[in-house]
């Protein structure tokens, strides 16, 4: 597989040449050039106005016979202390759409826990549970983990798997995908199906989350996908919902590592972010520590907690576990006030699904904006301040 | 012992930008660095030999300008760099990626693979764990610190959502590390002089005995649909008027949704 260029066609517009991320298209004469530094990643593609760019050669060959063998939407739910966590459950949300886009069954995968933990996974939309309730499961083991799922998926081959990014899945699902010899594509955003494919159309952030991509894994199945905590809402609970649950066994697990001790340790900073109601959050606009004492006192007010963009914390004016974004924590408050962010895509996904963003920012341009309910172009150390005054005015202080 | 240190060469994602009218990334004059987290990995690999001793591979895939991040590994503390480049690596997903960045861990030889987390521009963490599993060895995602190395075994602190686990591994193991683990150690004037004349191994598909049909694009499971820029939401309400009527219309709503 290489990219080319049509000289026939080529007008030597130049066009394509800032649009690589590789530097990989320069001009040779009046024609553009690809050269080695090109990673096949066909952005170009689509930027050609005149279509004199083009991909050459086979791309990976589809296992036919297997192919048309999987069907099924999979959710692997995993338990911590054998309760299923939060995200098991919006995953089922999720799932439970694309099953019924795709009329076929959402089963979900237990691991370590107990039947009652099964049965909750019925109410939430799962239509069969597979369970297998070892005691050596309880404790997550990528190894165990790894060969009990992939077994499984071989078993009754799913169309597609999703599992949370979390420490967990993000630490043993790949394993299952490389023994699988599948695509694995993290921390999606959205999912959907291609209808006439049935291929998975899994949006994630891409390019250090500057931009965002369309990820398929047209040639494999199943296609598996990790999402992180509070993307996706949970569907609907259904007390009165019936289900199948196929207990596995697993005998003889092994594992070359082994979990001598568990320590718990939560930073009470994440866990107020992750339920705030109402969160206020800096950028580099805030200029420094002392603009955090400003946000602070507004987020105090309104009886919030504090948040802060990648770039904040890099600049070390406040603490990682403030952090919103890609690789900082997934946030999905009531109201999201945002200022001197500019809003690059890794910050937006963290917290894109809150009800209510407030975008306080400077430059009218910034993409904070468009993803915001109410915007204020304007200097973040006279607006907030302003606003920290007529909230108290407000409330009577 | 011999430890593997993989590190990729990026670009400084702080520094992309979007051109708003073309929807495309503009990369003039961003810097290219070694991802952070390798810097981690590389470190956690040079105090393993400081302390009982070890040689510190650093290995990586990429065109041939990777050269430049390779050189940087050995100004910090490598001690020998291999890159792997070939026009067959190119389009590489992750899985692609770590079949090839296993199958030159083998050439090599090791007894432990030191991986940054994850990359700042794919942000997947996935290439570390899919190359353990090609290798048929364990791995610990995620380590914070290490305890102990004996002959054959490892105990380290794996972080998880609620604390930490300590985990104890048969060796050869491939560990994942976070920021917390260390502090990377910057270049010294020595080493920047031995990186100027360190010879840099290269190698291809063909040194490294890779099946051709797991490389590059034609390889991958997973491909690039489109890249887009985020929509613009469509009830969005620019407030207008004096610094003062602005906030007080912005109270007046925050009223309205009780949030005082």
């Amino acid at each position: 597989m290489r990219i080319v260029v049509d000289e026939k066609v080529c007008t030597g517009c130049e066009t394509c040449v800032d649009s690589c991320p590789h530097s990989a298209i320069e001009m040779k004469g009046d024609k553009a050039f690809i050269n080695e530094y090109c990673q096949v990643c066909r952005i170009c593609l689509s930027t050609c106005p005149e279509g004199a760019i083009k991909e050459v050669g086979e791309s990976m060959q589809k296992k036919q016979d297997d192919f048309a063998a999987h069907r099924g939407v999979w959710v692997f739910a995993e338990q911590r202390d054998g309760r299923v966590a939060r995200v098991g459950i919006e995953l089922l949300g999720a799932g439970r759409k694309l099953a019924d886009k795709r009329g076929c069954l959402l089963s979900a995968v237990l691991l370590g826990a107990d039947r009652k933990e099964a049965e909750e996974l019925i109410r939430w939309g799962a239509d069969t549970v597979y369970l297998a309730p070892a005691e050596d499961l309880r404790q997550f083991n990528d190894e165990p983990y790894a060969s009990v799922l992939t077994s499984l998926i071989k078993k009754h081959k799913p169309e597609i798997v999703l599992a949370g990014a979390t420490p967990i899945g993000r630490s043993f699902i790949p394993r299952v995908a490389a023994r699988l010899s599948t695509g694995l594509t993290a921390d999606c955003t959205a999912l959907d199906i291609d209808e006439d494919t049935g291929d998975l159309l899994q949006v994630r952030p891409a390019f250090g989350g500057n931009i965002m991509a369309t990820i398929l894994c047209p040639n494999r199945r199943p296609q598996i996908a990790t999402v992180r905590p509070r993307v996706m809402k949970k569907g609907e609970y259904d007390e009165g919902r019936t289900g199948e649950i196929i207990e596995v066994e697993t005998d003889g697990l092994e594992s070359r590592t082994k979990v001598i001790e568990t320590v718990k340790e939560v930073s009470d900073i994440s866990v107020n972010l992750q339920e705030a109601d109402i969160i206020v959050s800096g950028g580099r606009g805030m200029g420094g520590p002392e603009g955090f004492r400003l946000l602070e006192e507004l987020a105090d007010i309104l009886d919030g907690a504090v948040g802060a963009s990648r770039a904040a914390v890099d600049e070390e004016w406040i603490s990682y576990s403030h952090q919103v974004g890609q690789t900082g924590k997934t946030v999905c408050p009531k109201i999201y006030i945002a200022c001197g962010i500019s809003g690059a895509v890794q910050h937006l996904v963290g917290m894109q699904s809150s009800d209510i963003i407030i975008a306080i920012n400077k430059n009218p341009e910034a993409p904070i904006f468009n993803v915001a309910s109410y915007g204020i172009v304007g200097d973040v150390f006279e607006v907030v301040p302003a606003l920290i005054k007529k909230l108290k005015e407000a409330k009577g202080q | 012992m011999k430890i593997v240190v993989c590190i990729k060469q990026v670009p400084d994602t702080a520094e992309v930008r979007i051109n708003p009218e073309t929807n495309t990334l503009i990369r003039d004059g961003v810097p290219s660095i070694i991802n952070p987290y390798d810097l981690h990995a590389l470190e956690a690999a040079i105090q393993i030999r400081e302390g009982r001793g070890a040689t510190v591979t650093a290995l990586t895939m990429g065109p041939p300008q990777a050269e430049e991040a390779l050189r940087e590994a050995i100004a910090i503390g490598a001690d020998e760099a291999v890159l792997l480049t070939d026009r067959a690596f190119a389009g590489s997903d992750t899985w692609a990626t770590a079949y090839t960045l296993s199958k030159a861990a083998e050439t090599i030889g090791f007894d432990m693979i030191i991986c940054g987390k994850q990359a700042i521009d794919g942000d997947t963490a996935q290439v570390g764990p899919e190359m353990a599993e090609f290798l048929n060895i364990p791995h610990v995602a995620y380590v914070k610190k290490i305890d102990s190395i004996e002959e054959d075994r490892i105990m380290v602190h794996r972080l998880m959502d609620e604390g930490y686990d300590i985990v104890e591994s048969s060796l050869p193991v491939l560990l994942t590390v976070v920021r917390e683990i260390n502090e990377p150690r910057l270049p010294s004037l020595k080493g920047k002089m031995r990186a100027k004349k360190a010879a840099i191994k290269q190698l291809t598909h063909a040194d490294i005995n890779a099946e051709e049909s797991m490389l590059g694009l034609s390889g991958s499971p997973t491909q690039v649909k489109n890249i887009f820029a985020p929509e613009v939401k469509k009830d969005r309400r620019m407030l207008e008027g004096s610094v003062e009527e602005q906030v007080e219309q912005l109270v007046n709503e925050l009223k309205k949704l009780k949030c005082f």
